[in-house]
């Protein structure tokens, strides 16, 4: 995505608005299972490989499972919520609870590169395609 | 508690403010947890994504008001496939009641969650009284 960042005053909506575009209708669309389940979550190409985005606040890194087989990937969990003793509640927004999702790619991932990184609650997933699923180029004689 | 269910998705809400922002993107209202201790309010925030450094709090006219603001030259190159939220920067406000001591207020970041511990004033704070 060049054009992304050609305007800095404009990039951050652009990007909104692509994302949007991408929303719920993209191509892994029919082939992931469980869509909608928790965590929610954002598919990226970045050149032949894949990164998947999510995000999961409040989670710590020693709570979070991810399992890699085929082209299968699981992500579980859970997100506790503490609030100190005695305490009294004015408002409460956020949700606690254990999640499980699977999503199936439509391609065949390197089990051994995939990369997973948990940052300020952003969950990063870089995944290698898996070299016998790349296409060759056939030069033509 | 409710720790054994299933967790749901929460749809990010879009930020309706009677301000507006002068930078043309959509900002976004984090879940919040407010609760209160004896000596303190607390304010816990999902702000997913957003680094210490981009945080900005100020309470201002009895005004708590919270900026967080997302890095998203993070997703430079990344082409999008499929998406089910959007991102962008955070912004919330609330009212306080004067019963708190402006100069002891403390923010901890940790995994996207923002708590901010905002002490009751003396005066506010509940007086045992001993019966003689």
């Amino acid at each position: 995505m060049a054009t992304l960042f050609s305007d800095p005053f404009e990039a951050l909506l652009q990007f909104q608005r692509a994302l949007d575009t991408f929303r719920t209708s993209g191509k892994l669309g029919s082939s992931l299972s469980g869509s909608g389940g928790y965590p929610p979550l954002n598919v990226f190409r970045k050149g032949d490989d894949l990164v998947i985005v999510t995000e999961v606040p409040g989670v710590k890194k020693s709570d979070l499972q991810v399992q890699v087989k085929g082209n299968t990937i699981r992500i579980g969990g859970t997100k506790a919520i503490q609030y100190g003793e005695g305490a009294s509640l004015h408002r409460r927004e956020r949700l606690a609870g254990n999640f499980d999702r699977a999503i199936t790619l439509p391609v065949e991932i390197d089990a051994n590169k995939v990369k997973a990184e948990c940052r300020d609650g952003i969950l990063a997933l870089y995944l290698t395609q898996a070299e016998r699923d790349k296409p060759r180029s056939i030069t033509v004689s | 508690m409710a720790q054994s269910q299933p967790l749901q998705v929460q749809e990010k809400k879009e930020l309706a403010s009677k301000e507006e922002k002068t930078v043309p993107a959509r900002y976004y209202v984090p879940n919040a947890d407010i609760y209160e201790t004896e000596d303190a309010l607390v304010v816990v925030m999902e702000v997913p994504g957003v680094e210490k450094k981009d945080l900005e709090i100020s309470l201002e006219s009895d005004v708590l008001r919270v900026e967080a603001r997302i890095d998203f030259i993070k997703y430079d190159g990344l082409d999008p496939l499929y998406t089910e939220y959007n991102v962008g920067h955070y912004s919330r406000a609330f009212t306080v009641s004067s019963k708190i001591d402006q100069h002891q207020i403390s923010a901890e970041l940790e995994d996207g969650v923002l708590k901010l511990t905002l002490k009751k004033s003396q005066d506010a704070v509940p007086r045992r009284i001993a019966i003689g």
